[in-house]
């Protein structure tokens, strides 16, 4: 079965979701992600979603428990590069996503995770 | 198209696609779509134990759209009512498979026979 690779920058762990996604590989993921959060203390999980052609409630899901074990880890998830298309969809679909932190694109969501970063050492 | 294994979830979607952009429509509409085929066709392979695709491209009019139809010889839906709510959910999902690909498209229908089967029919027009 193929992975999705994670990569390390820092203090936070960045993935990106550049196939379409079976249900065991977004499994496999989010077990992976909790185990290299916890072997790497990472402080941040950035997920980028931009090359992800639907978001279903399975991959929906999935997304919504990564960013709740990781928050019980002590680290903060932000979900990056949601097409417009997506987020319209998953709207009608009736998933909200709650407790997911979401920004624009990469660049926000390092931000956000170095904003979050400070704001603890301070 | 046969539906009995995960892969062939993402191979429905791949098709669906496909289909979608034949039809020639719009991102959002594709989009739409081929997340509603996602859903029912996990369903099919989840909940119903397997089973087939059909699609069918149709005209009424100077309309033109997509129909797949998603059956399985599973144990069916005892309570469609229910299992069309929102949040409400046999397994380990959200509950929102069915009441939600009810939203995403413009047609829907739902026969099914418990100890039979289950058949879900979905058209979006262009």
């Amino acid at each position: 079965m193929e992975r999705i690779p994670i990569l390390r920058m820092g203090r936070v762990l960045l993935v990106t979701i550049q196939v379409d996604l079976q249900d065991q590989v977004a499994l496999a993921l989010q077990d992976d992600l909790s185990s290299q959060i916890e072997k790497t203390g990472a402080n941040g999980v950035l997920i980028d979603i931009s090359a992800l052609e639907i978001v279903d409630s399975f991959v929906g899901r999935m997304l919504a428990s990564i960013s709740g074990i990781a928050n019980v880890l002590d680290a903060t998830t932000v979900v990056v590069g949601m097409q417009p298309a997506v987020a319209i969809t998953l709207v009608e679909l009736g998933l909200s996503l709650d407790g997911v932190r979401t920004a624009l694109n990469v660049e926000r969501g390092m931000a956000m995770l170095a904003a979050d970063d400070r704001s603890q050492i301070d | 198209m046969p539906l009995q294994a995960e892969r062939d979830i993402v191979m429905c979607r791949q098709m669906v696609r496909k289909l979608t952009q034949q039809v020639k429509f719009s991102l959002v509409d594709q989009t739409k779509m081929i997340t509603a085929a996602s859903e029912l066709s996990r369903n099919t392979v989840v909940y119903g134990g397997g089973g087939e695709m059909r699609w069918e491209l149709v005209q009424q009019g100077i309309k033109t759209g997509l129909r797949l139809a998603f059956e399985d010889k599973g144990p069916g839906i005892p309570d469609v009512e229910l299992a069309l709510t929102d949040g409400w959910t046999s397994g380990s999902g959200m509950g929102v498979g069915l009441s939600g690909s009810r939203r995403l498209v413009n047609d829907f229908e739902l026969r099914t026979v418990v100890g039979e089967g289950t058949c879900v029919t979905v058209t979006r027009w262009k």
